[in-house]
């Protein structure tokens, strides 16, 4: 490794998406000032397009089957992690029986943020809501109490502080795919800006 | 009298580039959120981020995104109602229609 190179590794890793490299650290990206919610004014609400609602509140989730996926995650800005390991509830037993004929979600955010993604994206075990990265409550800085994980997709779809998901007939860009950013972002497709 | 007819988007190419031209450090800006009006410099920038966000200082709301690939840039000012920017003092304006 030449030192122009410290902490990124040129490989051709078959699990690498082109245009990334390999980070061992877990760099901190964000969009504003990082909100803090406490446990017992936390919830996450699935509302469904026709405005039915499902809440659930923090300890509603923690009695939930609980699964601890490990994946390997790919931002925007070019860095990838390998094999991160997580604790959360998988959505397919939040959306299981929801009754619903939409094709979307936009999950939205305590402070504000959003993205949309097919609804399709988030089930059949591609996306859970997770609280615990690496044995530890999953810290604020990275998302917590819980934020979405779908690590198929680059990771800024992967929602921090998420608060719910808004299941919609049309598409909704969010907060990065209104300002260039690609509608679906496939890390494996290089689908980072528009028309991407 | 003849009926109010627009122009082609083309005419804003002249005025457009003489305002993006300035150096923006001495604009102000409003915010839409909040309606504070303050200088754009007094934004708090988030750039450890896909693109920089610069939020009110007042209200913490967006005013300002910005994001940059290698062959093209969006600059997203929704959350801003206006950019008020000093221009060079020309007594010409308004000019009468
Ligand atoms: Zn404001």
């Amino acid at each position: 490794m030449s030192p122009g190179f410290q902490g990124r590794r040129r490989t051709t890793d078959p699990a690498l998406p082109p245009g990334q490299y390999l980070t061992e650290d877990f760099p901190v990206l964000s969009a504003g000032p990082t909100p803090r919610v406490p446990l017992d004014r936390w919830e996450f609400v699935l509302a469904t397009e026709t405005g039915d609602e499902l809440r659930w509140s923090w300890a509603e989730l923690m009695a939930l089957p609980q699964e601890t996926p490990t994946v390997d995650i790919h931002c925007v800005t070019r860095w990838s992690k390998f094999g991160t390991s997580w604790q959360g509830v998988s959505l397919d037993v939040l959306l299981d029986g929801v009754d619903t004929a939409a094709d979307y979600a936009q999950a939205h955010s305590y402070g504000g943020y959003t993205t949309n993604l097919p609804l399709d994206d988030l089930r059949d075990g591609q996306a859970w809501v997770v609280h615990g990265y690496d044995g530890e409550p999953l810290p604020a800085e990275h998302g917590g109490p819980a934020r979405l994980l779908v690590p198929h997709l680059y990771f800024w779809k992967s929602a921090k502080w998420v608060r719910g998901l808004r299941l919609t007939v049309e598409d909704e860009p969010g907060f990065w795919e209104t300002a260039g950013y690609h509608d679906y972002g496939d890390p494996w497709r290089e689908q980072r800006y528009q028309g991407d | 009298m003849t009926e109010m007819s627009y122009l082609d988007g083309n005419m804003l190419d002249g005025p457009l580039r003489e305002l993006l031209a300035v150096d923006l450090s001495a604009a102000t800006g409003r915010c839409a959120s909040c309606g504070m009006v303050g200088p754009m410099a007094g934004l708090r920038v988030y750039a450890h981020a896909p693109g920089l966000v610069g939020r009110c200082p007042a209200c913490a709301e967006v005013m300002l995104r910005l994001v940059r690939a290698p062959d093209r840039a969006w600059l997203d000012l929704r959350g801003a109602t206006y950019l008020q920017v000093p221009m060079p003092t020309a007594p010409s304006f308004p000019r009468p229609l």
